[in-house]
Parts: C-alpha cells; structure tokens; sequence
C-alpha cells in the first residue's frame, strides 16, 4: 500500500465520520518495501493540491522515515528545465528533484504489512501483502 | 443458466477455483477488458487521472488502467477494493500496480473527501442487491455505497458503473439509490434488448446533465424526457398563472440558482439536480409518471421513462443511451 494511498485512507466506521481524528490512520509495526515505479510527473502536479500535507509529515515520522519540509511543494517546482535554461525548448523540462522525491516517498514506498490505527475510535485494520483489511464486523459498520 | 448472485454471497462465491477460473478464461477476460475500455470511453480522462476501481477483483481492469497510453490520458494510479481474498490474491500473483481493500462496498467507501478523479465498476454493484443477513437490507448498503463514493470523488468527477440488473427492480433500485445520493445519473445500454446486453451507469458528481458523456459518441440514440416535455409545455399552450405555469417558472429560477419558495405539497426539479427536499412520493416504489405531471425527480425520470419505452416497444430502437453496436 502506497503511502499516495494513506493520505486519503480514512476510518471506515459512519461513528468516526466526522472526527478529524479518523485521518489518517496511524501506521503500526509496519514493515515497508520500495518497489521501483515509472514516474509520473503529470500524475503528482495533478494530485499535488489534493495532498493533506501535515497527514504525510505525521505519516513519515511515525514511520521513521526523514521529515519531510514544512510547506506543500508549489506544483511549479515539480518540472525544471535540463542545463542552463537560455534558448533551451519546453521539451528539455524534466522532473525537479523535488518531484524524484515525492515519487520515491509517495509512488514507490509501501507498507507491506502492519497495521493502520484509527486515532478516533482505536479500531485497527491488519495489512498484509500489501492489502488492507477493511472488513468490518456488521456491529461496527 | 443462473446467475452467481443468486447463489452465494460473492466473497464465498469467488473462492480459490472460481477466481483462477475467472481470471484465467480468456472469455472473460475479453469481455472484461471490452467493458472496461467502454467505461473509459464514457470517463473521458485526459490526464492521468487517480481512480477508485469498485469490485477490482483480480486486477483486470485494473492492469487496463494502468497501461492507458499518454496520448490517450494515461497512465492511471488506481486503488482497488473487493470483498474476495481469493480474487485479490489472484491480482497479487499478477502484479498489479494498484493498492488494494479486502472490503464490503456496502459497508462505504473509507476515503476522505474529493479523493478520486473518477471512479469505475465493472460487473460489481448488482451484488449489493441481495441481503446477506438479516441486519442490513439491500437499500441501506446501497445508500451507504453511494453516498460514501459520492463523497469521495472530486467536485466535477465522474463514476461509470457497468453491472448486471437481475431485473428493471434491480435496476431502478440501484439507479435511484446514486440519484439520491446526489449524483446526476444515467443509463447507457450497449446491445440493448439482446442477450448480451450491458448497462452503464454514468454518474456525475454535482447532478450534471449527463448527456455530455455521450455526445460525442457514435450510434448512440439519446432518449432525453427533458426535451420532449418542453415541446409539450408550448404545444398545449399554458395558461399564465395557472399551476402549470407557476410550477414551471419555478423551475427555471431554481435551475438559474434562485431561491424559490418550496411548493407545499411535491417539490419540483427542472434539470437533472436532485430536488433538495425529498417529497413523499419517493418512498413509493418505482412508478411510471406520466412525464407531464413533473412532480418528480426529473433525473429519475430517464429512468422511468426509458422503462416504459422498453416495456412498450421491444421492436423499438430508441432507448435512453441505447446504442447500436
């Protein structure tokens, strides 16, 4: 499961509906995987704005991962031009760091198994292989 | 031949053998890409574009997706769910690009709001019809189904839904349940009348005229009850100040986004909006309204409508997004 994934991931009880609390999910003993992945730069311009920022900084801390900068990425800062820029066409305009990065965190790292806490109601879902459980006990719906 | 629905709750249904079986026949694996290239059609992404794949099973659709070319808007990250741990397993085995639930979309769709560009569903939403147990009926899994995904697309987004009615109740059931939940709805039947028929749901979010989905497309008869009830309304000239009058002036004011005074007893809609307050007509089962009286859902009347063109006149080819392939 992407960590893309997490950031809109939420508790899937109607009780925790409208707690802010319900998201995101709280990773847990998780194990992760980087599975390499093509980049796709349109993609993440495209989900950029609908990214909740703090949920990915509080995400990379609990999992230990390095803190990510305090401020949203500006989705102009995702393509840069090759070289130095005088006379060079559009064309030459390849992926920024910054856009390597938030693929490798985003795209191509994932939680292969653990479990996601809900901060609300507690309720924890298993994942394993990658695949969360979100099964839920007809009481708990 | 009986239907899988009528057998077995699907989790228990597509077991370890009937998911290879599935996933393995190359019949259904063409019908399923065929489908699922259909619903792009009617998506109509330009960019690649995040997607909710509703009933994701082994991954079939998925892979499609995944591999839509740039030119064409691609390529797509989607998320999965399905109720199946065998049929996920299978999508496992395939590598999939997608995240996936081992979930009940009956139980809601657990993302936060304005999550997805677009959702889509092929051969899944029919299951919710049956009752499991005793504790949750078929209509309050589908209200929870689609309010949930309702809210968890983006303003402007789509959802095409491709399923198997058992019958025109199924049908209507499930229609109505998306309307609604605040979706602009509409059915597209390819092969219509045929045994190899297949109904699209086409949703919008924000209750948009859904006939744009279509416009572009070839063979394609619209049947549009909006229309054919304006001609109508000046054919049988109305009488300023009469109720019919009154009630149709109303309507334009609220489709320009006017406040209008609500109507003591039904409430009336001209476009394809859900009315805000739900009048008592709704809790009857699925009738045909004669398409003048337009104390109803308008958006609930392609259904009806359709319904009664198809009842009516099975040699006829004029359906509401009846198409001839």
């Amino acid at each position: 499961m992407k960590l893309l994934t997490l950031n809109f991931l939420t508790c899937a009880r109607k009780t925790c509906k409208s707690s802010p609390a319900a998201f995101p999910l709280h990773p847990r003993d998780a194990e992760l995987e980087q599975v390499e992945t093509e980049m796709n730069p349109v993609f993440l311009r495209n989900i950029l704005p609908r990214l909740e920022w703090e949920a990915m900084r509080s995400i990379t801390t609990e999992l230990g991962l390095p803190s990510l900068p305090a401020e949203t990425p500006d989705p102009g800062a995702l393509l840069e031009n090759d070289g130095n820029g005088d006379g060079e066409d559009a064309g030459s305009a390849g992926p920024s760091q910054i856009a390597r990065d938030l693929h490798a965190l985003l795209m191509e790292t994932c939680i292969a198994s653990g479990k996601l806490v809900c901060g609300n109601c507690g309720h924890e879902y298993a994942v394993k292989e990658g695949i969360a459980n979100f099964l839920l006990p007809s009481h708990m719906v | 031949m009986s239907r899988p629905e009528d057998n077995l709750p699907p989790d228990l249904f597509y077991n370890d053998v009937e998911s290879r079986k599935y996933t393995t026949s190359s019949r259904i694996r063409n019908i399923q890409a065929d489908m699922t290239h259909r619903a792009l059609e009617l998506l109509d992404l330009r960019e690649p574009s995040f997607i909710l794949d509703v009933g994701c099973g082994s991954g079939l659709s998925g892979e499609i997706l995944s591999n839509v070319e740039p030119e064409e808007g691609g390529p797509h990250t989607w998320v999965g769910m399905d109720i199946s741990s065998s049929m996920l397993a299978q999508a496992l085995e395939r590598d999939v690009e997608g995240d996936m639930l081992l979930a009940d979309i009956g139980q809601g769709v657990p993302f936060r709001p304005g999550s997805f560009d677009a959702a889509i569903s092929i051969s899944a939403i029919q299951w919710l019809c049956n009752a499991e147990t005793s504790d949750v009926s078929p209509e309050s899994r589908l209200k929870r189904f689609f309010d949930t995904l309702y809210a968890s697309l983006k303003r402007g987004g789509k959802a095409v839904c491709q399923f198997y009615p058992k019958n025109a109740q199924q049908r209507s059931m499930i229609s109505n349940a998306a309307i609604k939940a605040g979706f602009g709805a509409g059915i597209l039947e390819d092969d219509p009348e045929t045994k190899s028929v297949k109904v699209y749901l086409v949703l919008s979010v924000g209750g948009g005229d859904v006939t744009g989905a279509v416009s572009g497309m070839q063979d394609v008869d619209v049947y549009d009850s909006r229309r054919r009830e304006r001609k109508r309304g000046k054919e049988f000239a109305e009488k300023k100040g009469g109720k019919a009058w009154i009630m149709r002036k109303k309507g334009q004011m609220e489709a320009k986004g006017k406040v209008v005074k609500a109507t003591t007893q039904k409430h009336e809609v001209m476009t394809g909006q859900p009315p805000t307050e739900r009048p008592k007509a709704e809790s009857k089962p699925a009738q045909i309204l004669h398409p003048r009286e337009r104390e109803c859902d308008v958006a609930a009347m392609y259904f009806q409508a359709a319904e009664r063109e198809t009842e009516r006149s099975r040699s006829s080819r004029e359906q509401c997004f009846a198409s001839a392939k």
